[in-house]
């Protein structure tokens, strides 16, 4: 990795780190819960990193496998579960 | 790269920031959610077309198998036990980024050794092993926890936060020893072991009450090992989107905490309920 490219990638970084801290105000409390779960399914982002990793080789390619079906539960499972949350919400009020 | 590619991670990027501003407000929670999943499916179709498919039938069968589980899963389960789901869900997610990254140290250290390996790819790899693994075996910790698989109660002894210690050393002293040498298999090897054994070190003397801001917390280290392991791949959407979770999450443990009249450092600390049944 060049220089110029690791620092370009600190830059989105940080920027992206602040934006993230902005992102998240005044959640009421009964939001909590689905907001962990919705932000816990958007961190399987690394759904795109198994992808990759599965390339020609041996071990390499079954672990990105492994990585593939671990990380794609979190995905899946997390949008459905957090929308399962939000539904009851609405059905309450 | 293809500049189609960059774009579309980009699209996913601005809706995965909308996503995340709209779950903060009641009625639009559920959008947010559904925007989220757009961003997600834009940069898994984008990268399905970055990796040129050289492994169709792998690749189509992971999704589908992963995605069947997911949604049995998040069918099945009760209204009660969500965060034990959520917690469940996470530390695959933690353990999906130490397999992406144990991938790539495999690539470099034996099946492709003549590529270029610099230090920033050494320590990404080492930060992504060491962050994913404590989130994989901390969050099924917490899982078990919640779920009363195990004791749900504090559980502290003398000596737990030096031992914590002992084992973090050990995990910088493999660290080094790997970034020496990208041979040394079995320092690497210990290192994923040492940052297992840790997930359960720092869970286990958090009591049940105090759960929720952990899966939460735990939840922003997976944002962090997905970021680092965006630094491996030189991945953009990865640490991006890394970041933003990793962030927020840490914002939204503190909002929790506050709200449990807690300080995060006390819940961290632990012993909480210890002596509570």
């Amino acid at each position: 990795m060049s220089v110029e490219n690791f620092i370009f990638l600190l830059y989105i970084l940080v920027l992206a780190s602040y934006c993230g801290f902005e992102l998240i105000a005044k959640v009421p409390p009964t939001l909590h819960t689905p907001l962990m779960s919705g932000s816990n399914a958007i961190s399987g982002i690394t759904i795109v990193g198994a992808i990759l990793c599965i390339q020609e080789g041996a071990w390499s390619k079954y672990l990105g496998m492994a990585a593939l079906v671990f990380a794609t539960i979190n995905v899946v499972g997390g949008y459905a579960v957090t929308d399962r949350m939000l539904q009851m919400f609405k059905k309450k009020k | 790269m293809n500049i189609f590619i960059q774009l579309t991670y980009l699209a996913a990027t601005i809706l995965f920031i909308v996503g995340i501003k709209k779950l903060n407000k009641t009625q639009e929670a559920r959008r947010g959610n559904t925007i989220s999943a757009i961003a997600m499916l834009l940069a898994v179709l984008a990268t399905l077309v970055h990796s040129k498919l050289l492994n169709p039938v792998e690749i189509f069968g992971c999704l589908l198998i992963g995605s069947a589980i997911g949604l049995i899963w998040a069918r099945k389960v009760e209204m009660t036990q969500m965060p034990e789901m959520v917690a469940i869900f996470n530390g695959f997610g933690g353990i999906a980024s130490l397999l992406v990254a144990t991938s790539d140290y495999w690539t470099r250290a034996v099946e492709q050794p003549g590529l270029s390996t610099d230090m920033v790819i050494i320590v990404s790899i080492l930060l992504s092993v060491l962050i994913g693994g404590i989130t994989f075996s901390g969050s099924l910790t917490a899982y078990g926890k919640l779920s009363g698989k195990i004791n749900g109660n504090a559980i502290v002894f003398k000596g737990q936060h030096f031992l914590n210690l002992v084992f973090l050393l050990a995990a910088v002293t493999c660290g080094i020893l790997v970034s020496i040498s990208m041979d040394s298999i079995y320092a690497m090897m210990i290192m994923i072991a040492i940052s297992l054994i840790l997930g359960i070190l720092v869970v286990i003397p958090i009591g049940g009450a105090d759960m929720p801001v952990v899966i939460s917390l735990l939840n922003s280290y997976s944002g962090m090992a997905a970021c680092t392991t965006g630094f491996v791949l030189n991945n953009s959407v990865l640490i991006v989107t890394g970041a933003l979770v990793g962030a927020s999450g840490i914002i939204l443990t503190q909002i929790m905490c506050k709200a449990m009249n807690r300080s995060l450092i006390s819940v961290l600390l632990g012993g909480f309920g210890a002596t509570s049944g």
